[in-house]
């Protein structure tokens, strides 16, 4: 049996409010909670719930047989549990039917792995207890923020005691060679690596309710019929997406639901496939080859690399005055401010500042809640200035930019409201722009 | 292709952007082999020929012996469109004596009799007057010369485009480099106003330097939307030498507003802004560069703020001095209420300084690498300002890419599109 597996990713990042610089030193407090609050209700709604649901059921019915994967950012659990804690509950409900593997990432979906070894561990030591805790299992395979991953990334990794990791099956490293295989890291070949099939992926994720498409409308026979037009010694596809491609990307109304309804049944009647995740692959399938993977590559944009959050000097700027003050906020030990640390490391607040899509698409522009990549650098800048003063304040040097009178303050924990900003962006964002272009664009559903 | 173009100033003589604007696009279209017979209302001799044939309005002569100029004569009634434009000076009084004087003159005597007006071509007490007489001048070169097309800029040439129009039967492009509500805000000369809509009901085609004008040409102005086009205004090659950044005798960042001080332009958000900057950084320079009747005001606000030692006003700037004062600038900040296009930014980005810009503004329509805001809201507009001080990196990428993208700003590729109107609506 050739398998099929699915990997869905579930993350919210905490979006930072409107944070003027006449606020440095003064308001420490720098989310938007009615913004993620109405996010994250409105996702579940629309995606978590009822996808969780259909999944849910499809486990029931088929048994083993189906398989899932997911792994879910801290930022998106955390919030899950204070704003939807019925979401939580329901992924707790599939991790207990055993057919569901849950994969540990960095727990900010940060981008720690490219700075700091040290933070990078640490972050995916941080998640893989969480999810043990909410979910009663230890996590074996992991999987780096947008799929990131080179060969150095990968000793580490290895080195955390993983051997399974899943990254892009990226054209420019692949060359000739199938994404449809287990393969292994040159470096570490203790590592295996699945690679994303990204025709197959990006069919469901980005072009399932493009009527320009000349495949449009999807089925699942049609899906069924494609997985066996691949060769048939090719062993293992992976379907590697967002999981707001459920409902949220793909609204309901595309029949994205019934498509997923209808699959195993599609599959296991008319292929030779069936469906594992990636600790089952890791003991079944044996690795092919070794694959080099020099400078880093993601499953973002046409180039697959590392430009959509560090493709210029901004964003470059944001990311270095981050990780300047690593050390001393380790140093503090103060649990609020290694959170808000966390939060701060969240890849999508550096993807907010990329500069390149200004010639090209507005594939990514709805993905933005700012006006443009300067406005978020300054607002993610003057929120930085303030966590470096309180750092520098709680090591007992004092800033030399908290001349201000008022009060000492510590972090306020109570829900700040604002309506400034307007709900515009939703799930998550990054994905990888089909090469097929020219008839088949990538779009994302407005909601 | 001709075009008989109708303007009001023409380099070196020039008040404000309206001559620079028709410098630029005589130059593109020239090059594109369009010939243009530029009329203002006068010529000084010194202007920039080479890619126009100027004609001034001052020379003309009107032979009102010709039989033939009876007959336009005739046709220039249109000049009693201009007949409410009562405050100021009458222009309806106006050409009626300068008809009764000349069909009086006729009677007189048969012999060839030849007038010249003269104009002032500067705005002044009489500009109705000078704006009618340029229409009826406009209506004898009309007559003279051959062209395709007329092409007239900004209202002050509308009774003019027209009356050629009348004379001759060409198609009438009218250029809205400014509305009314731009220089007046809500309090307009309903003169102007008139003047302003009825050229642009009887042109065939509308050409706005911004979507923001176009929009407001259409909802305030009530023109058909399927004849105005945008154009965006452009920028001539840039072969200036810069004064190099940094020369200055203080340490402060200076962040510098530089425009008229009236209310369109929004002096006042820009001293707000500064005030709340100022309470946060004490390590800056606020420079209010221009003067306008808003001057006082500005000044007594400055002081009530007690910000006055770090808040300066340098009156009005001109060449050099203008190119001194970006040259220690670190910010620019146009904050303007209503902006139908806006050059001055984009001086600013060539003399290599980051901008902050209103929404509000026809230049936020064309410029990518410049931070914009609502000019209303102060804060966003203090913390771009501050942003801009404070984050290194972010006045290095506007250098890096600014100047740039503002020197692909071609007044050729303006043009380009300015003759694709034509040949439209010449077919």
């Amino acid at each position: 049996m050739r398998s099929l597996c699915f990997y869905f990713q579930v993350h919210q990042p905490v979006r930072l409010r409107t944070y003027r610089f006449f606020d440095i030193g003064r308001d420490h407090y720098y989310y938007d909670d009615y913004l993620n609050r109405s996010i994250i209700k409105r996702v579940a709604g629309k995606c978590y719930l009822p996808a969780n649901k259909v999944l849910l059921s499809l486990i029931k019915e088929y048994g083993s047989a189906f398989k899932v994967s997911y792994s879910i950012s801290g930022p998106a659990m955390e919030q899950f549990e204070t704003v939807a804690p019925e979401v939580l509950e329901s992924f707790q409900k599939l991790a207990a039917t055993g057919s569901v593997e849950f994969l540990t990432e960095t727990y900010a979906h940060s981008l720690a792995s490219l700075k700091s070894k040290e933070e990078f561990s640490e972050q995916v030591a941080l998640h893989s207890r969480a999810i043990e805790n909410l979910f009663g299992q230890k996590p074996t395979t992991f999987r780096n923020t947008e799929l990131i991953y080179s060969d150095e990334i990968g000793q580490t990794v290895s080195e955390m005691g993983y051997d399974m990791m899943l990254t892009e099956g990226a054209r420019h490293i692949l060359g000739w060679k199938s994404p449809n295989y287990l393969y292994c890291s040159a470096r570490t070949p203790r590592l295996k690596l699945l690679l994303r099939n990204f025709r197959l992926s990006d069919d469901i994720s980005f072009r399932f309710s493009l009527q320009s498409w000349s495949e449009w409308p999807l089925t699942a026979t049609k899906f069924a019929k494609w997985l066996n037009n691949i060769p048939d010694h090719e062993e293992v596809v992976n379907i590697f997406i967002d999981y707001e491609t459920f409902g949220e990307h793909q609204w309901k109304e595309t029949g994205i639901f019934d498509f997923l309804k209808d699959l195993p049944k599609k599959i296991f009647a008319r292929t030779a496939f069936t469906f594992n995740t990636p600790s089952e692959l890791s003991e079944k399938l044996q690795p092919v080859a070794a694959i080099h993977v020099p400078s880093p590559i993601s499953w973002a944009d046409e180039e697959r690399d590392l430009t959509a959050w560090l493709g210029n000097e901004l964003q470059e700027a944001a990311f270095n005055s981050l990780y300047a003050v690593e050390e001393r906020v380790k140093r503090t030990g103060d649990p609020a401010l290694i959170r808000d640390w966390h939060y701060l490391q969240s890849s999508d607040h550096f993807y907010y500042m990329c500069t390149k899509w200004f010639s090209d698409g507005e594939v990514h522009k709805y993905f933005n809640p700012y006006p443009s990549p300067y406005e978020s650098f300054i607002n993610y800048m003057n929120v930085i200035s303030d966590f470096i003063i309180r750092v520098d304040q709680q090591l007992g040097h004092p800033h030399i930019k908290t001349e201000e009178p008022g009060p000492k303050k510590t972090v306020k924990k109570t829900t700040v409201i604002t309506t400034k900003k307007p709900a515009a962006k939703t799930a998550k964002k990054t994905r990888a722009k089909t090469t097929q272009k020219a008839t088949v664009k990538p779009t994302r559903r407005k909601s | 292709m001709r075009v008989l173009m109708f303007g009001w100033e023409f380099p070196p003589h020039i008040t404000g952007g309206l001559g620079t604007a028709c410098f630029g696009l005589t130059k593109g279209l020239a090059r594109q082999g369009t010939e243009i017979l530029f009329v203002v209302p006068r010529a000084y001799g010194d202007e920039n020929q080479e890619a126009v044939r100027l004609i001034n309005a001052s020379d003309m002569e009107i032979d009102t012996s010709d039989a033939e100029y009876k007959d336009y004569w005739k046709r220039v009634t249109f000049l009693q469109i201009g007949s409410n434009l009562v405050p100021y000076v009458a222009p309806e009084e106006f050409s009626d004596l300068v008809a009764q004087e000349a069909l009086e003159k006729e009677k007189e005597t048969r012999t060839a009799f030849s007038r010249r007006f003269v104009f002032s071509g500067r705005y002044g007490d009489d500009l109705f007057e000078e704006v009618s007489r340029f229409a009826l001048v406009a209506s004898v070169i009309a007559a003279q010369q051959h062209f395709d097309i007329i092409h007239a800029h900004d209202w002050l040439t509308y009774p003019a485009g027209i009356a050629a129009k009348a004379v001759s039967g060409k198609p009438l492009v009218v250029h809205m480099h400014a509305t009314e509500f731009d220089r007046s805000g809500e309090h307009v000369n309903q003169n102007i106003y008139d003047i302003e809509r009825h050229g642009m009901e009887v042109a065939d085609r509308v050409i706005t330097v911004s979507n923001l004008t176009r929009n407001l040409v259409i909802e305030r102005y009530s023109i058909d939307p399927k004849k105005v086009f945008t154009v965006h205004n452009a920028v001539e090659p840039d072969e200036k030498e810069r004064v190099p950044a940094g020369d200055r005798a203080f340490s402060e960042k200076v962040v510098t507003f530089l425009g008229r001080l009236t209310y369109q332009k929004g002096p006042e958000y820009f001293v707000e802004a500064a005030r709340k900057v100022l309470e946060k950084d004490n390590n800056v320079r606020f420079v209010m560069a221009g003067t306008g009747d808003m001057m006082s005001k500005m000044i007594r606000r400055v002081a009530a703020l007690r910000i006055a030692t770090k808040f300066h006003f340098t009156g009005f700037l001109q060449g050099p001095e203008v190119d001194m004062m970006f040259g220690m600038t670190d910010v620019f900040v146009m904050p303007s209420v209503s902006e139908p296009f806006g050059l001055v930014p984009l001086e600013a980005i060539r003399s290599n300084v980051p901008v902050v810009i209103s929404k509000q503004s026809g230049v936020a329509e064309v410029l990518k690498h410049a931070l914009k805001v609502d000019f209303w809201d102060v804060d966003a507009l203090a913390d771009s300002i501050y942003g801009l001080l404070h984050y290194e990196a972010l006045p290095r990428m506007f250098r890096k890419y600014g100047k740039e993208e503002v020197n692909n700003l071609k007044w050729e590729d303006a043009a380009c599109k300015v003759k694709a109107i034509y040949e439209a609506t010449v077919a």
